[in-house]
């Protein structure tokens, strides 16, 4: 089990001995960690490993079995992801969760759309100017530069939307980012970009879990890399000190048997 | 198990100096050059299509004036916007379904079924010596009850049992027919108090009758709901990617839930506009009215994989339905040919929508 640091000042997020059972699958056997403000944290390890069901747990989307997690100091119940993106915990998904059909803008404020005020509002009338606005505002802060976001996102191309997913979940008041495999279906030059916008919500202070397969972007962009294997976090890596070779042999659970 | 411990400092923050732009070949893709086909292309694109609509209604009403002079003429507008009252209420509710990705075939059969309770019930208390303003009361709200239960129905069954709402609704087609028949003998509904006749009937202005005025009310209601409210974007955001909207924190279910029960709300307003019409209830009016009520919305551009579609369009649509059933009727054309052509377009409409997604080259 990895140790916990002494110093919990920077805390954001604290996860201790949470399991997730699916009936005879164990994906998860008893998980702890800690993320601290500002730090992009890589989560590495083989298929089935139990990361995807992790980030489920943390965006609220899956219920653990057992465990607890600590959010900014408090415990917190993840009951939906809407009650997570309520805390400041904002997910990139694999497939991205865009509505193709619909403008940019709107895919930036879903879940979170601007009412006009007054009895517009309560009437459920849509603010669309400030949420353009606000969407510019969002795009142009995270670097993202796009035609128009009145345009629909159906007419972006794959870096594009990507960067639209990332930015929603960067973009407003979070305080903590998840990322499941982010850059898992993109090219060269738009996985550079996807980093530069993990590192850009980085120095703004926020926490980013990065969950990767590509070992040599983990170390390029995390601080620390955690390896989960068979349902646990066996190691904690610096990636400044390991290599990728290193990476490997505890994903594959090779270093696990040599120390034993 | 012993994991390695490090305690390390934080990656410096990269340089900012480079921009995260697109390359200017992605920019170039949302402005191509434009040759006259592709700007007439365009123009009839314009509005998702709505120019292109307008310009098809405008080729059926010339050709069949052409064909039958008197169609341009008040009586077969009096009869033309009475056919497409009904057709465009049970079409705004297809649409709201449809642009959640799912499809409501129990319209008809829940308009007519709403209608016959709701005229047996106007009967009996006729009968009984009540006001007969207090019956017509008692029996629109009993006939909006009944539509809004189906569509709740309808709704919870396809949200909470997970069934595919093809299968529901067409289950609900044949349980609402059924329970009408049940309760009507299968015979029309007669013997209603006479001032219904006078909602249905008095042309307001000369031009408009109550029910088209009713079905104009609803159609901006519905189309300001649809594109200025929270309610629409939602809408069209669980047809477009459900898994997403779930995630993003909408109530996906309670949602869809709300549709069909605005589906089956409608389809008892215009099975009602239609009692007041004919002042009488009729089990046999609800045929064939899914059909026309979502070739109407494919028509205007509604599509069945859900994410699209406009109130406008619908109109338009439903507008384009009764001029083909009103027309060909003035054009002597026997009524079974209606019923074929009404099979043809559905088909074709959605043909077009294939057509339209494959070549605009979205949704990969
Ligand atoms: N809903 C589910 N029902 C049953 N088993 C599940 C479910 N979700 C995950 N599992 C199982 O839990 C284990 C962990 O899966 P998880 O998706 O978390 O792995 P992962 O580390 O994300 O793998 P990958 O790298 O392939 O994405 C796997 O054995 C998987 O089959
Ligand atoms: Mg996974």
């Amino acid at each position: 089990m990895t140790t916990i640091d002494p110093s919990t000042a920077d805390v954001v997020l604290r996860v201790t001995g949470v399991t997730k059972h699916y009936g005879h699958v164990q994906a998860l056997r008893g998980v702890d960690m800690e993320v601290r403000r500002g730090e992009v944290v890589g989560l590495v390890g083989d298929n089935g490993a139990g990361k995807s069901t992790l980030i489920g747990v943390l965006s609220g989307a899956t219920t653990p079995t057992e465990g607890a997690v600590e959010f900014e100091g408090e415990p917190v119940s993840l009951s939906s992801p809407s009650h997570a993106r309520d805390l400041g915990i904002e997910t990139v998904y694999q497939d991205l969760a865009l509505a193709l059909d619909l403008p940019i803008w709107a895919n930036l404020h879903l879940g979170r759309e601007q009412r006009r005020p007054g009895l517009l509002g309560a009437l459920g009338f849509l603010d669309k100017k400030a949420m353009i606005a606000s969407a510019e505002e969002e795009l142009r802060t995270t670097r993202i530069r796009i035609g128009s976001v009145d345009a629909r996102t159906s007419a972006l191309s794959g870096g594009q939307r990507q960067a639209i997913a990332v930015a929603r979940a960067t973009a407003r008041g979070s305080k903590l980012v998840l990322m499941d495999e982010p850059t898992a279906a993109l090219g060269v030059e738009q996985q550079h970009r996807v980093g530069e916008l993990v590192r850009h919500v980085a120095d703004r202070d926020v926490p980013v879990i990065l969950i990767s397969h590509n070992l040599p972007q983990v170390r390029e962009l995390c601080d620390r890399v955690l390896v989960m294997y068979r349902g646990r976090i066996v190691a904690e890596l610096d990636p400044a000190i390991e290599g990728v070779e290193s990476m490997i042999r505890w994903i594959t659970g090779a270093a696990l048997e040599s120390e034993r | 198990m012993s994991a390695k411990r490090l305690l390390m400092g934080r990656k410096q923050p990269v340089e900012t100096t480079m921009m995260t732009t697109l390359d200017d070949a992605e920019l170039d893709r949302t402005r191509r050059p434009r040759t006259p086909l592709q700007g007439f292309g365009a123009f009839l694109g314009k509005g998702d299509g709505d120019v292109a609509r307008v310009l098809v209604l405008l080729l059926i009403v010339v050709v069949i004036g052409l064909v039958a002079p008197n169609f341009i003429s008040k009586a077969s507008w009096m009869a033309l916007s009475q056919t497409a009252t009904v057709v465009a209420l049970l079409a705004i509710g297809q649409t709201f379904v449809i642009i959640t990705g799912g499809i409501d075939l129990s319209v008809g059969a829940v308009m007519a079924c709403s209608a016959v309770i709701g005229a047996v019930v106007m009967r009996e208390l006729a009968a009984g010596g009540a006001d007969p303003s207090i019956a017509i009361l008692v029996g629109l709200v009993t006939s909006l009850g009944i539509g809004s239960l189906a569509g709740l129905i309808n709704g919870l069954i396809i949200t909470k049992l997970r069934i595919t709402p093809f299968i529901v609704t067409l289950g609900m087609l044949s349980v609402a027919t059924g329970s009408m028949n049940l309760i009507s003998g299968g015979a029309e509904i007669v013997g209603l108090p006479p001032q219904l006749g006078s909602i249905g009937n008095t042309p307001l202005g000369g031009w408009f009758t109550v029910p088209v005025l009713v079905t104009i009310l609803v159609a901006v209601v519905a189309g300001v709901a649809l594109s200025q409210t929270r309610f629409g974007l939602r809408t069209f955001a669980v047809g477009s990617n459900q898994g997403a909207a779930r995630r993003v924190g909408i109530g996906v279910d309670w949602h869809i839930v709300r549709v069909y029960v605005f589906a089956g709300f409608l389809a008892a307003v215009a099975g009602f506009l239609l009692t007041s019409r004919f002042v009488s209830a009729s089990t046999m009016a609800g045929t064939g009215m899914e059909l026309s009520s979502i070739a109407a919305a494919v028509i205007g551009g509604a599509s069945l994989m859900g994410g699209r579609g406009s109130i406008l369009g619908t109109m338009v649509g439903a507008l384009i339905m009764a001029a083909l059933q009103i027309g060909l009727i003035i054009a002597g054309v026997a009524s079974f040919w209606q019923t074929i052509a009404i099979g043809i377009i559905t088909v074709a409409a959605v043909y077009g929508d294939q057509i339209r997604i494959k070549y605009s080259g979205e949704r990969s």
